[in-house]
């Protein structure tokens, strides 16, 4: 790889940020990946886009908005069902302080 | 020895007071069971969408407009991604390219250490809405935390300054002066304790004359006005203390510990704020119609800074008094309101700030529980100022009737506290104290002609404080002259 952008370290950041453990296979081989992906972005930037206004979202259509209204369509027992964990009030996670 | 500098920006945090949640239909009624306002979209399931509340909307707006903004057309949410179990996604919906609203200001008037009344203009960068996090609690004998996620989604406002600061004065009148204007618009409660008004300080030091900014610290967990100013001193002292010893300030979070008076670093992770902020592809883009953003314009109330130009032209009353009826709205509403009963603004006015100020503080209630109404206030100022009753009594009897909520006239009929002018009974009182103090009538006719006050105290004692003072001082001078 002549355009190395992206390193190994890096990758082991942001996985790490991402709570995600890799291997250091992996490691090399999704660095691999995204600066494969990087090097596109330097071919895209060679197009002047000076007068171009920034696109957020490939989505045409804007503002949608709901009324404050109030709905309720679930009970409390059917959210917590869908945790690993409650006590039938508050979700339950490991212990983080 | 080198001089520094001290440089605070600040960033509110202030929760809307829509009826449900910034991106779901779930209720935002505080107090409720644990989990009870949670729905599928604010508790992070798979698959959901999030739908913009049109109120924070406008209610973002609306303060941008109090507060001297451009708001912009077009303005886009985006992911701020940090892990926590109060934040079931594992980002919080904000805004960062942007905001709804960026550019403003707000003049400020206050006073600096040594009383000197100040103004001046700080900048507010930019006003974005996002959503808040919900409540863990932690549990070490059971290894667990449990996590409440009714405030998740709530909707907040943002409002960053930028760090045009210089002192815990400037910072508390800029705090106090959002606050105000928040409360004018309702549309938020601007509870610091309960949390619905959160403050950050920003805050770094520099050598005077230096341009470029110091190293700062972010502080956080301040619930009151009180503390902004605390914690603002002991931080200064702490880095100019580091700077002095040749050490390093660390750019960090710090919290307040109230109890202590002192900062503590909160032991953050190195990657804590490393956010990796994206456009968020779940909410379409905000664009705002002209003719909404005309609507809300129109509909902008009167806001604290023109109230107080208002309160000294029609009322004829000092900018000091001005500031101070106008800077909270109930106040300022009842105000105006004893004055639709008694229209004497500068004698009502000193009541307000006095005894009836004194009275709310030391009661806890909000003005909205107060038991002793508008019209309550204007008789007794009436009273006072047609000698129905001397100013004294007046004031000996407000604990009781504001407290209770009582009809000052029916009070003072009941328990025969009207004020004596009768002549020849105050001849008696006054005669008798003449008669019970014959060295201090001795002395005044000597030339201590201070004691007439004296021989005041002495009547007023003698008629329970009812004696009509223009009265009695009048008698005395001529019977002793």
């Amino acid at each position: 790889m002549s355009d190395v952008k992206l390193s190994t370290d890096e990758v082991a950041k942001v996985a790490s940020l991402a709570r995600l453990d890799l291997s250091d296979k992996k490691k090399e081989l999704f660095a691999g990946q995204l600066n494969n992906i990087l090097s596109y972005m330097d071919k895209l930037n060679e197009i002047d886009t000076k007068d171009v206004e920034p696109m957020f979202s490939p989505v045409e259509h804007t503002t949608v908005l709901r009324k404050d209204v109030i709905i309720k369509e679930h009970t409390r027992d059917e959210i917590l069902a869908n945790a690993p964990d409650s006590d039938g009030q508050y979700f339950v996670v490991p212990r983080i302080v | 020895m080198v001089q520094f500098e001290t440089v605070i920006g600040l960033e509110v945090h202030a929760q809307l007071k829509t009826n449900t949640k910034i991106f779901c239909g779930c209720s935002t009624q505080f107090g409720k069971e644990p989990n009870e306002n949670v729905c599928e979209v604010c508790s992070g399931m798979p698959g959901v969408l999030p739908v913009l509340n049109e109120k924070v909307m406008e209610y973002a707006a609306k303060m941008g407009l109090a507060t001297n903004c451009i708001i912009n057309k077009k303005s886009i949410f985006a992911r701020k991604n940090y892990f926590y179990p109060d934040l079931p996604k594992g980002y919080q919906i904000s805004q960062f390219e942007l905001p709804i609203c960026e550019h403003g200001h707000l003049n400020i008037s206050y006073e600096d250490k040594s009383g000197e009344p100040c103004k001046k203009r700080i900048g507010v960068t930019r006003i974005h809405m996002e959503e808040d996090a919900g409540k863990n609690i932690h549990s070490v004998a059971e290894n667990a935390s449990f996590v409440d996620l009714n405030r998740t989604g709530v909707p907040l406002i943002e409002i960053v300054s930028e760090p045009d600061m210089r002192n815990a004065e400037e910072a508390v009148a800029y705090l106090k002066s959002l606050r105000s204007i928040l409360l004018y618009l309702d549309i938020c409660d601007g509870n610091l304790e309960e949390g619905s008004f959160r403050c950050d300080v920003n805050i770094s030091v520099r050598p005077f004359g230096q341009e470029e900014f110091g190293t700062r610290a972010e502080l956080k967990n301040i619930n009151s006005f009180r503390n902004v100013h605390k914690a603002i001193h002991y931080e200064v002292a702490r880095q100019i203390d580091l700077i002095e010893d040749g050490e390093k300030i660390i750019q960090e979070t710090r919290l307040y510990d109230a109890d202590k008076g002192t900062t503590h670093s909160m032991r953050g992770k190195a990657d804590a704020h490393d956010y990796r902020y994206f456009p968020d592809p779940d909410l379409v883009p905000l664009v705002i119609a002209d003719e909404w953003l005309a609507e809300w314009q129109a509909a902008q109330p009167e806001l604290p800074a023109e109230r107080k130009v208002r309160f000294e032209e029609d009322f004829k009353i000092s900018e000091d008094d001005a500031d101070f009826l106008t800077a909270e709205k109930d106040i300022a509403d009842y105000y105006e309101a004893v004055l639709d009963s008694y229209n004497e603004p500068k004698k009502v006015a000193n009541w307000i700030k006095g005894d009836f100020m004194k009275e709310l503080n030391q009661s806890e209630v909000g003005l909205s529980e107060c038991k002793f109404k508008p019209e309550m206030m204007a008789t007794l100022v009436e009273m006072v100022d047609k000698d129905v009753i001397s100013n004294k009594i007046g004031k000996d009897i407000f604990n009781e009737i504001f407290t209770a909520g009582l009809d000052p006239a029916k009070f003072v009929k009941d328990k025969g506290l009207e004020q004596n002018s009768d002549s020849s009974s105050l001849e008696a009182a006054v005669d008798k104290v003449l008669a019970d103090n014959p060295n201090e009538v001795e002395a005044y006719k000597g030339g201590k002609k201070k004691l007439v006050s004296f021989f005041m105290g002495q009547v007023m004692k003698e008629t329970k404080g009812q004696a009509n003072p223009g009265i009695v001082s009048k008698m005395i001078q001529q019977k002793l002259s």
